[in-house]
């Protein structure tokens, strides 16, 4: 089983640390894992996305044109990314910054307010957090659980105040995923 | 030793300092200054020295004077700065030192951009600097694999007295993947063991000049023939490579680095859907695998060289393989990276009982950016 997942957004909205953490995850599943940024002139507001691979194989490219998953946090991101999910495959998009949806009846397309449950916890930048709630709960790639423990490890093990605004923020976002009917 | 997360650039910085380095020399430029950003906290933690020099020509010509005061040194950069470096590599060449260059190979020529390519084959594998002379080449596709290739260079480095290159891109430079890193080595300080090439002071042994200045030319001449001498000896004793499916592959996949792991994913699939393909990977891109290719191409019905570049590591193919096997190319140029679905299609286009193209005879049609050989460089290019 492999899973290819793309997360796409504006530069700070925690892109590339969104993707570390399933890399961690599966990394402390015993998977084979990859994690690669678009790298180069970026800059804040600019546009950012990381490829992860998570798999029970060997991992041959670390890039792919048509992921399994996608996250889009920003309206540019779900243009690029909506029609090269593959059938079959799964959308998580933040619908507090994205009007539009991909509307594929063969891909599961979750949308999750993503800030706005960040914002209601008091951590707008979590909103990250509650994608990858939802990704998780809708893809399976990876148990919940091993994905609070490295969230908790990479965010609170210095800040401890961090851990249930965290847990709150992946949960949230897990349970958008679980309630979305396809 | 647990598996832990690393980005290439930080790893193969850490793999140098497990490996003994004493002295780090640099310059930044994307993609390769998380080495240099990782070394600057870790070196002085150890007391080892570390400096970021005010240009690459400075930084190789330090690295040229610690090598020559016997320290284990070390210098990264990418292109356009190894561009830089030509001259100091010649002259350490030259007077035998040992050293280890890592190149995170990007867009080029010219400052090109930071995307990643394998357009500085030729400038690394055939010597870059003036003069007769083989640095060691090594290409990693995985961090792991740069972390083992950087921890053994230095090895490497101090048997030969020679140049040791890790040729990587920013796609190794960038990604991060699990590791298991190698112990920490300690190695018996400068100046207590004699290594044979060291200027530590001449008490109780001959004087010895670490130079690269031979006006006599028989004297040159001599040095010449212990630089081939040597670069023989490596050849005999250092080639590298990897092999997935080849020994009975129909269709014989050659790629190094980034490329082989692109490549990887579309030959596996090329195999589940039935297609007898495999994989060559040449680690060491001097020494080339020459021989072992040359065996694998007498049993292929055709060979498909896939490069991030115009065409370079083909010509090293060509001069292996091209006298058994008839031999297609698919390239990518400037940091656009093919994804695998377009090396599959090459693959489906080139593989011998497909397309009606059996045994590589008859016409076929190729997907873009690939090419069929022929006999003249001008005339591939023409196709582009």
């Amino acid at each position: 089983m492999e899973h290819q997942i793309i997360i796409s957004g504006f530069g700070g909205q925690g892109v590339l640390f969104a993707g570390q953490l399933l890399a961690y995850a599966g990394l402390a599943e015993g998977k084979h894992v990859t994690w690669i940024p678009s790298y180069g002139p970026e800059m804040r507001g600019g546009t950012a996305n990381c490829t992860v691979i998570l798999s029970d194989e060997e991992i041959g490219s670390p890039q792919i044109r048509y992921p399994s998953a996608v996250i889009a946090l920003n309206p540019p991101s779900l243009v690029k990314y909506a029609k090269l999910v593959k059938p079959g495959g799964c959308l998580v998009l933040d619908a507090s910054l994205i009007d539009s949806r991909a509307g594929r009846e063969d891909v599961r397309e979750i949308a999750v307010r993503a800030k706005e449950i960040a914002e209601g916890l008091g951590y707008p930048q979590m909103a990250n957090v509650v994608a990858i709630g939802a990704l998780v709960a809708a893809t399976g790639a990876l148990r919940m659980e091993t994905v609070e423990d490295v969230l908790i490890a990479k965010t609170a093990r210095k800040r401890p105040e961090m851990r249930e605004p965290n847990l709150a923020a992946l949960r949230a976002g897990a349970a958008v995923a679980t309630a979305t009917v396809h | 030793m647990a598996r832990e997360l690393w980005k290439g650039n930080e790893a193969i910085a850490e793999a140098a300092v497990r490996a003994g380095l004493e002295a780090y020399f640099g310059y930044p430029i994307t993609p390769q200054t998380e080495l240099l950003e990782y070394l600057a906290v870790r070196m002085p933690a150890l007391g080892r020295a570390f400096l970021q020099a005010e240009s690459e020509l400075a930084a190789i010509n330090m690295v040229y004077g610690a090598a020559v005061a016997g320290a284990r040194t070390m210098t990264s950069s990418s292109s356009p700065g190894v561009s830089l470096m030509q001259e100091a590599l010649s002259y350490i060449a030259a007077t035998e030192v040992p050293m280890v260059l890592v190149d995170m190979m990007r867009g080029g020529p010219g400052l090109g951009n930071l995307a990643p390519t394998q357009a500085d084959y030729f400038q690394l594998v055939k010597g870059g600097g003036h003069g007769d002379y083989r640095p060691i080449v090594l290409a990693p596709d995985s961090v792991q694999e740069a972390v083992d290739l950087t921890y053994v260079s230095f090895d490497l480095a101090e048997r030969y007295r020679n140049i040791v290159i890790i040729a990587a891109d920013g796609n190794i430079g960038q990604m991060m993947e699990p590791v298991e890193m190698p112990p920490l080595r300690e190695r018996p300080p400068v100046g207590s063991v004699d290594r044979g090439w060291e200027l530590t002071g001449a008490v109780g042994r001959p004087r010895r000049i670490a130079h690269s200045l031979n006006l006599s030319p028989e004297e040159m001449a001599r040095v010449n023939a212990s630089l081939q001498n040597k670069a023989a000896a490596i050849a005999a004793h250092e080639v590298r490579y990897s092999e997935r499916f080849a020994e009975d592959a129909d269709l014989l996949v050659v790629a190094f680095g980034s490329a082989a792991r692109i490549a990887q994913t579309a030959v596996r699939q090329a195999r589940e859907e039935g297609l007898n393909v495999g994989l060559f990977r040449p680690i060491s891109l001097f020494p080339f695998p020459t021989d072992r290719l040359a065996h694998l191409a007498t049993r292929a019905q055709r060979l498909l060289v896939v490069e991030l570049n115009a065409g370079q590591m083909l010509e090293d193919v060509r001069l292996a393989a091209g006298a058994y096997a008839p031999i297609d190319f698919f390239g990518r140029m400037g940091g656009v990276l093919p994804m695998p679905d377009e090396i599959y299609d090459a693959i489906r286009s080139a593989y011998p009982h497909v397309g009606g193209n059996g045994n590589g005879k008859g016409k076929r049609s190729l997907p873009a950016g690939m090419r069929p050989l022929t006999g003249s460089w001008s005339e591939r290019m023409s196709l582009n």
